[in-house]
Formats: C-alpha cells, structure tokens, sequence
C-alpha cells in the first residue's frame, strides 16, 4: 500500500478572517477541516447524505452544506461558522431571536439553521411564513416541530422589524 | 447578596440560561470533545439479516496502515458481555446478546467485527479489509410471520419467537359482548420508527492515570449507564465515571445499553489509551434502536348511542433480534394497560406478545407504550362514531372518564392508576380554539365543490415517572422510581443544585433553577444547576418517561426546602429567639410582630460555615441531599385537533390547523411546556404521515438505511401548533406537575389519522394505516374509485 503522505494537499482558506494552510487527505470533506483540523466544533454532522444541514456555513457569500465540499475545493476560499458570527462579543440578531423565542432544544441543528437563516434573510429581507418555511425545508430540526424558528425568523423580517 | 428574587418563578415563561452556548457554537457535544494521543474505531457491521459467520480473518485489516488492534466477537468472548435488558417482565424468555456476534448474527447492522486504528478513515478503510464468510440463513421481520408455524427460529430458548406473554384487564368482556348493539373489529399497525436524534451516539472512553475510566457519553441515564457499564465490562463502578456532556435530542434512544457503549470502556482499559467512537447516520439507521412496531387487533362491543360497553385487545410488540433494555416492559405494561385510553370502559381483556424478528432491536422512543396503547383507545373510538354516523366529539364526551372519577383505576385493575384530569375541560378548550361548529360546516360546504377536508379529533393520557420504587419489583424493572439531588448552598448564599435528570435540550438548568428559587427564595442568577456528571452528581435516574419535573422536580423542591429548615434553625440561634417564632420571607428571616432586625440567607449561610453560633446538635454547613420515591405517578391528558386537506389527484395530505389543549398539570416555563408539544406533536405527524422503517420483507434488507430514505418532517411539511394549555395539578407530587415531554407524540399520530380519514370518507374509505403518505392514500382513493365503478 502507497504512503499516505503522498497524496498530502495543502490547503489554505480564511476562516472566521483568520487565515489557515492546512494538511489534509484528498478525501477530507470541509466540515472535518473545520472541526478535527480547525476545532470549530460549532459546525455539526448530522448525516452523510446532505439531508440535514447541520453542518452548513457561509463559504464566500453563499450558505453551503459543509459536508457537500471537499477540503481542497475550499483551498482559496472565505469561510464563516458560527464562530464567527458574535466575534465582536454581541450576537448577531438571528442568535439573539433564536434565544428570545426559544427556537432551539437540543441546539445540535442551530448552528446550520442560523447560518442558513442569514442567507434567507439576505435573499429576501421581509420573507412571509411559507417562504421561511421553504427556505429552511433544507435544514432538520428534530426538536422543535420548527415552529419558534419560524417565529425567530418573522421576527426579523423586515416587515416586523418596522413595525 | 444585594440582587432581589422576582418570585415566582414557576410558572414564567424565562428564556433559556443555557442558550447561549448553543446559539454561538459553543455547545460541548460529545464527538466535539478530543483526547490526547485517542484512537479511533469503526465497526464491521452484518450485511445479512440473518446468518452463520465463518472464522473471521483479520489478517489484512490488522497489518492496514494505522491500525493498532482487530477484534471479531470470538475474541472477544468470555471478556465482556453478555447484554441483559434491564426490564426483565416475569416469565420472559430472555435470548443471549453477545456484545459482538460470535457465530450468528440476528440482524443487518449487528455488530461483527472492530478495527481500532489512528484515524477514523483509517479504520474504516481497515474495516473494509475483513473478509468475512457468511452462511446466510432464512430471516423473517414481521412479528405476524414471525410467531406463525414453520417460521424461521432466532433463539433456542425462545419458542416460536415469543419473549414474553402479557395479559390485563377487568370486568367481563364477553358478557359486554353480549349486551352490546355491535361489536365490530379492526386490525391496525403502529409503523416501526427511528426516533433520529439530530446528534447520532458517539462516545470517547479515557483512562486516567489513578487507573480510574472516564466515559464521555450522550447518555439520558448517565448514573444507569454508569452501573450498567460497570456490570456488563466488569469495572468497580465507583472508578468509572460517565459524564454526558451536551446532548443533541434523546428521545428515548439514548437510554439503551449499546455494543458501542461497551467496546470503548473495554478497549480503552485493553490499549491503555482513550478511544473514541462516532456513528454515522447511515450507521445509526441499522444499530441505534426504532421505536413502535406494533400490530394491534381491537374488538369493541358498544351501544347504539355510541357508549363502548367493552374491548378485547391482542398486540404483537416487534422488538427485534434481541430484548433491548426495556423491550419487554414497553409492549405489554406500557401499552396495553392504557388501550381504554381516557375512556370509561369497564370490561377489559388485552393481551401482548413480545415477538423478536431479525430487525434492529426496538425500544423506547417518546412515550413508549402510551402512543401503541392511545392509538388503540382512539382508533376504536373513531371506529365506533363512524360506525354510528354520530359526531366525533360527542361519542367521546359520552365514554370520557368524569372529572369527579379520579383518582381513576381503568376497567377496575390494579396496575393503572389516572391521578386527575379534566377531559371535558380540555375537548371544549379544543373546540373553541378550533372553532369546531364552523368548521365542520365549512367542511360539509367544502365537499360539495368537491374539496376534501377533514377534522381530526383525539384525546389522551398517560402516566409518567414510573414509582414508587417499591412496586417497580413486581414488574421486573430494575431500577427505582425515585430522583435524586442535592442542593448545595455555598458560604455566600449562593446555590448549586446537583440534579440527577439529565437535559437533552429539556432546558433544565433553567426550569429547575426556576423550582429552587421560589423556595429559597433566591435570585435565579444565584443559582446554577449541574448535571450529566456521575463524579459531581451522586446519584440518578435521568430523565425518560417524562419524569423530569415531576420526579426530579419535586426532589430539587423538597430538598431546597430542608434547606430552608436548617437555614431557618440557625437563624433562630443568631436571633436567639424559638425557632418556631422565625419566619422566612423575602429571602429574610424575620421575627413578626417584633422590631427584630431581619436576617438575610445570606448571613444565616455564612454562619453555617463559620459554625460559630449554631444551635446546639446542629451541624455546620448548608448542604442537603434528597433521594425523592415519589407516592404514585401523574398523568397528564389533553384533547388535540387537526384540519386537513387531502389532494386526491396526488394523495398529499395539506394540514391547515393544528391545536393542542394539554393538562400538565402546573407548569413550571410554559414556553419550554409549549416547546415540548411543538416537538411532539411534528414527531407524531412525522409518524402519522411520512416515517416508517422499512425492510425487505424477503431477505431482511434494511431498505430505509439513511435520511435520504427515512423522511422526518420538514419545516415546510408542518403546520404551527397552536398550543395552550389548562392545568389541573397533580395530587402525586408537592408541586402538582405532570409529564409534558411526550404528549405531542402520543396525541398527533391519531389526531391526523382521524383527520385524513375524515377526509377522505366521501370515497368510503374507513381504515388506512400509518403512515399515510401520498402513495398509500392516492391507491386507497384509486381503489375505491375503481370499487365504486364496479
């Protein structure tokens, strides 16, 4: 059996504006990266088959299931977790609602679901209630029959932030 | 302390205190956790449900790049094992589970071999290496086939593949039978689950270095998983420690005793070195244990006016290849003694069979045994309305047990015991946030113009916190009813409460913060509470059959007030005044009627610990542990209603409305209350309309083996949950609260049922079983079109 170390990659992107070169196997995926390279452990696994959204992060700009990319797809690439969202000590307005309507449980899918509802939001700033519901129809929740992440989320519609 | 207490606190809805965390990434799940110089394994698991296993050959897999050690179950035979359930009902036969499978192997999934190596992707790829022979044999996975004649046979010592045999019941069924006007049958199926937790099992085991193991582990019965370690691998139980960190969603399937949860500890202790093992999805679909699984037939004799004069039931629990934990229990006690439901009906004859099918093993998933037996009252109640052409509401209100009948032993027995409720009370909060009358018109209206909705009505019970301890004997469950926890008042006055629940997203450091400050009397932010440690913790049962608040509740309230009491007695040694005569108020001691200066708990805890000026033969310190045994158990109850709109060109069922009334008694944060109904009721919906285990039913093929085959509800599946609730308290415990986690999934799955089919009866569609996804409704509607024309 060939070494390993042969097909060694290197690989560099910027995580939560910290920039990182990493070692990894051809094989390593994104979110094993972040967690067993990086210990950012907020980004979970839920699955293997990209059903449920645990594990999505913010990859230049755009709301990706970590678990679909492989490491040396990334290399070059801007990243944000949910690490990186409350770096300046405040939370960030979805983490505060997700508090106030009690929009988690367990928490085990709320770091994918807050990454995933900053993408939404940003789509579309004043989404109504079918529209937040199929925008996260990516994202399980098994705890909290979604219903107080739907509320968190009209919450900060803009419509509701007016009013 | 200068902080003031807003009391109460029971009965707030506060935000989460350990929200925080969670919301910023911080949350501490077990695979996030890493030790030093660990190594990793992965499991080589049965690709055939039933089979003979030839000598195993390691070879390749032990010289693979990284890897440290192979293991088959030969070698590992006589080291660790055997798996014993932990509910053992009388006269169950209970079949051998090694830890590894030796020579046969029962189910797909079971574990066959391990490979420990220095990654995980190492170790897989050495798990790919085993080369193992198998001599496949004929395997059966339905419990109807598996106890017929000529049937495959998965034990020696468990004739016709029945475990156990459990009958109850009272009254005189044949003679109802008699009497009745009618007596119709009805044969329905309680769709085998996975109950899917969002965090799958994952576990690290680390010696320390005094020769001590800790486990690192998603466990809802931490101190259980402690004993139950201890005796199965054969470690002093005081030198292993279990800590259970965050855990993402239980659900009932992290109380089992798993191969995993062995392996670790053992080879963690063999190596040396901590071990860490993590389960996929697709892993987790074939090893962590289903839910339900039932076959149900339910005979009903009632009158012309719809009042159900008698039932006989006959239930057949699937419970895979082997007895699981409480696999015996969960089939006959926890189903059929609650097949009458919240209905009056005096003569009872049930019985149960425990079945073993070459599945995964089946065990307890959110209300194990009380969704099986409410679908049984339900489902034979709607029977007997649409039987009758009478209105669905009024044949309930008919057989409903009276508020003035509690406390209520169904059909005269002695197992079951309903402490209180309010039925009617709950049916007509129902039907007003419902809007009933004009719904059911709307209904009628609808259907002209060929537009099927329906309107889907149940009501429920159960009984949670199994206890007293004493009467647990009887039933051959292996542990106590009681909870454990200690409040611990530091010399500042501050509290730590050491609780032996276990939160898996409940949010008990916040509703148990909230129990203690009300009785100390004390700022919730003075108050922290620790738990899922068995080092910190001294002793638990954890949390499962909704008991939290009610047991574990109730422990934390009673022994914050023997707190109370001391503090109170060394007050009065300070104020030098009769105990009887100090009074605490306000987080004060005071002396009414008298210009004494108040004492602050504060002062009064600070002079615990100084011992200075302390009454005589009392200790210092303020420090009290509490074994609580609760009397009884509490049963909380609701009605829950559901509209729906069934598409009969696709079989899509639109649910529009959903309201639940639930009586949990006292609520301690109705917002988490509420929570736990949203969660519940989406997973019932789940099980009423998309999820269901499937197999092939010829060679034993696990056909559901990921999430991309196992459809758990989406957010654009589900409807809100409009709940409320009305709180008829407890007499069974001194806060007056019932259960509430698993509410919502024992009242939704018929709430929806009866609503699709209340939908769907313009084509004479009576019966159709979970789950009623798109496929099975569009040909019942196929069918019945096509029966029609003929």
């Amino acid at each position: 059996m060939p070494d390993a170390d042969e097909y060694l990659h290197t690989v560099t992107v910027t995580v939560n504006n910290v920039q990182y070169t990493v070692t990894v196997e051809p094989r390593t995926l994104l979110v094993h990266l972040l967690r067993d390279d990086l210990d950012l452990t907020g980004t979970h696994i839920g699955c293997d088959t990209s059903q449920c959204g645990a594990c999505t992060v913010d990859i230049d700009g755009k709301a990706v299931k970590s678990c679909t990319v492989l490491a040396v797809m990334a290399d070059g690439s801007s990243i944000t977790t949910i690490e990186g969202l409350n770096s300046d000590g405040a939370l960030h307005p979805i983490q505060a609602a997700f508090h106030e309507y009690h929009a988690l449980q367990c928490g085990f899918c709320t770091p994918g679901m807050i990454m995933r509802i900053r993408e939404l939001l940003r789509e579309n700033p004043n989404p109504n209630e079918r529209e937040i519901r199929h925008g996260l129809s990516g994202n399980i929740c098994r705890c909290t029959g979604y219903h107080n992440i739907i509320r968190a989320v009209e919450s900060l519609a803009a419509g509701a932030r007016k009013s | 302390m200068t902080e003031t207490a807003a009391l109460p606190y029971v009965g707030r809805p506060l935000r989460r205190r350990e929200d925080f965390k969670l919301i910023t990434g911080k949350g501490r799940y077990v695979d996030d956790i890493k030790a030093p110089g660990m190594l990793h394994v992965a499991i080589l698991r049965s690709p055939h449900a039933h089979a003979l296993i030839k000598p195993i050959d390691l070879a390749t897999a032990k010289a693979a790049s990284g890897v440290r050690l192979a293991l088959s179950g030969a070698d590992l035979a006589g080291k660790i094992g055997p798996i014993v359930p932990n509910w053992i009902m009388p006269g169950t036969k209970v079949p051998d589970r090694p830890v590894v499978a030796i020579d046969r192997v029962r189910f797909v999934g079971e574990c066959v071999a391990l490979v420990v190596a220095t990654t995980r992707a190492l170790a897989f790829d050495a798990v790919g290496l085993i080369d193992v022979e198998y001599e496949p044999l004929q395997a059966v996975v339905d419990e109807a086939e598996a106890i017929e004649e000529g049937a495959p046979q998965l034990h020696e010592n468990v004739a016709n593949n029945i475990t156990t045999v459990y009958k109850v019941g009272g009254g005189d069924y044949r003679r109802a039978a008699r009497e009745a006007d009618h007596v119709i049958s009805l044969r329905v199926a309680n769709n085998r689950l996975i109950p899917t937790c969002m965090e799958t099992r994952s576990i690290l085991a680390e010696p320390n270095a005094d020769g001590t193991l800790t486990v690192y582990l998603p466990s809802q019965v931490p101190h259980m998983h402690r004993r139950w370690i201890a005796d199965t691998v054969g470690i002093p139980e005081h030198q292993l420690r279990i800590i259970a960190p965050d855990i993402g969603g239980g659900f009932g399937a992290k109380m089992h005793l798993y191969p995993e949860e062995l392996l670790c500890p053992f080879l963690a202790r063999t190596l040396g070195v901590p071990i860490k093992w993590w389960e996929s999805r697709s892993e987790s679909h074939q090893s962590t244990h289903h839910g339900r699984a039932h076959t149900e037939d339910i005979e009903i004799a009632f009158r012309n006016d719809g009042k159900i004069l008698g039932m006989r039931v006959a239930t057949l629990g699937n419970v895979g290849a082997y007895l699981s934990n409480m696999a015996s229990g969960g089939p006959t006690v926890n189903t059929i003694n609650f097949g009458t439901g919240t209905y009056k009906i005096e003569n009872y004859e049930a019985i149960s069979k425990v079945v073993v099918t070459n599945t995964v093993p089946v065990d307890a998933y959110r209300g194990y045994g009380r969704p099986e037996g409410g679908y049984i009252a339900e489902r034979a109640i709607d029977a007997v309305a649409r039987h009758l052409k009478l209105d669905q509401v009024e044949v309930r209100r008919k057989n409903f047990i009276q508020k003035a009948d509690f406390p209520y032993k169904p059909y005269n027995g002695a197992a079951v015991v309903y402490d209180s409720g309010d039925y009617e009370g709950c049916l007509n909060a129902a039907m007003k946030a419902f809007d009933y009358t004009a719904r059911t018109s709307e209904r009628d209206e609808l259907r002209r113009s060929n537009c099927y909705r329906g309107i889907g009505v149940a009501a429920y019970t159960h009984m949670c916190g199994m206890a007293p301890s004493r009467r647990l004997a009887r039933i051959g469950f292996n542990r106590g009813g009681w909870e454990s926890s200690r409040v611990s008042v530091d010399s500042s006055g501050r509290a730590t409460i050491y609780s032996g629940s276990m939160s898996q997203g409940h949010g008990h450091s916040t509703s148990l913060a909230q129990i203690a400050a009300d009785v100390l009397q004390m700022p919730i932010e003075s108050i922290d509470v620790v738990q899922g440690d068995t080092r910190q913790v001294q002793a638990g049962h954890g949390t499962f059959n909704s008991r939290s608040m009610a047991v574990g509740g109730s422990s934390v309230h009673v022994c914050a007030k023997r707190i109370v009491a001391k503090a109170k007695c060394i007050a009065a040694g300070m104020l030098e005044v009769d105990e009887k005569d100090v009074a605490y108020q306000d987080g004060h001691f005071r002396v009414p009627g008298t210009d004494i200066q108040p004492l602050s708990f504060a002062k009064v805890a600070r002079m615990a610990y100084l011992g200075h000026t302390l009454p005589e033969g009392t200790a210092p310190g303020l420090d009290e542990t509490m074994f609580y045994d609760p009397p009884g158990m509490s049963s909380p109850s609701g009605v829950h209603m559901a509209y729906v709109e069934v598409d009969p060109e696709t079989g899509i069922v639109d649910i529009l409305d959903y309201v639940a009334v639930d009586d949990a008694g006292t609520l301690i944060n109705p917002l988490l209350a509420a929570g736990q109904i949203h969660g519940g009721v989406v997973q019932g919906i789940g099980q009423a309309i998309w999820e269901e285990v499937s197999y092939d039913r010829d060679n034993g093929q696990l056909i559901s083996s990921s999430l991309l085959d196992y459809a758990v509800p989406r957010a654009e599946c589900v409807p809100n949950i409009r709940s409320s609730f009305q709180m008829t308290p407890s007499p069974t415990n001194p806060i007056g609260v019932k259960g509430i986690g698993e509410n919502g999934s024992i009242a939704a799955p018929p709430t929806i049922v009866h609503a699709v089919l209340d939908a769907l009866s313009p084509f004479g569609i009576t019966h159709l079983d979970m789950p009623m996804t798109p496929p099975r409704i569009w040909s019942a509607i196929q069918n019945a079109r096509t029966g029609a024309r003929q």
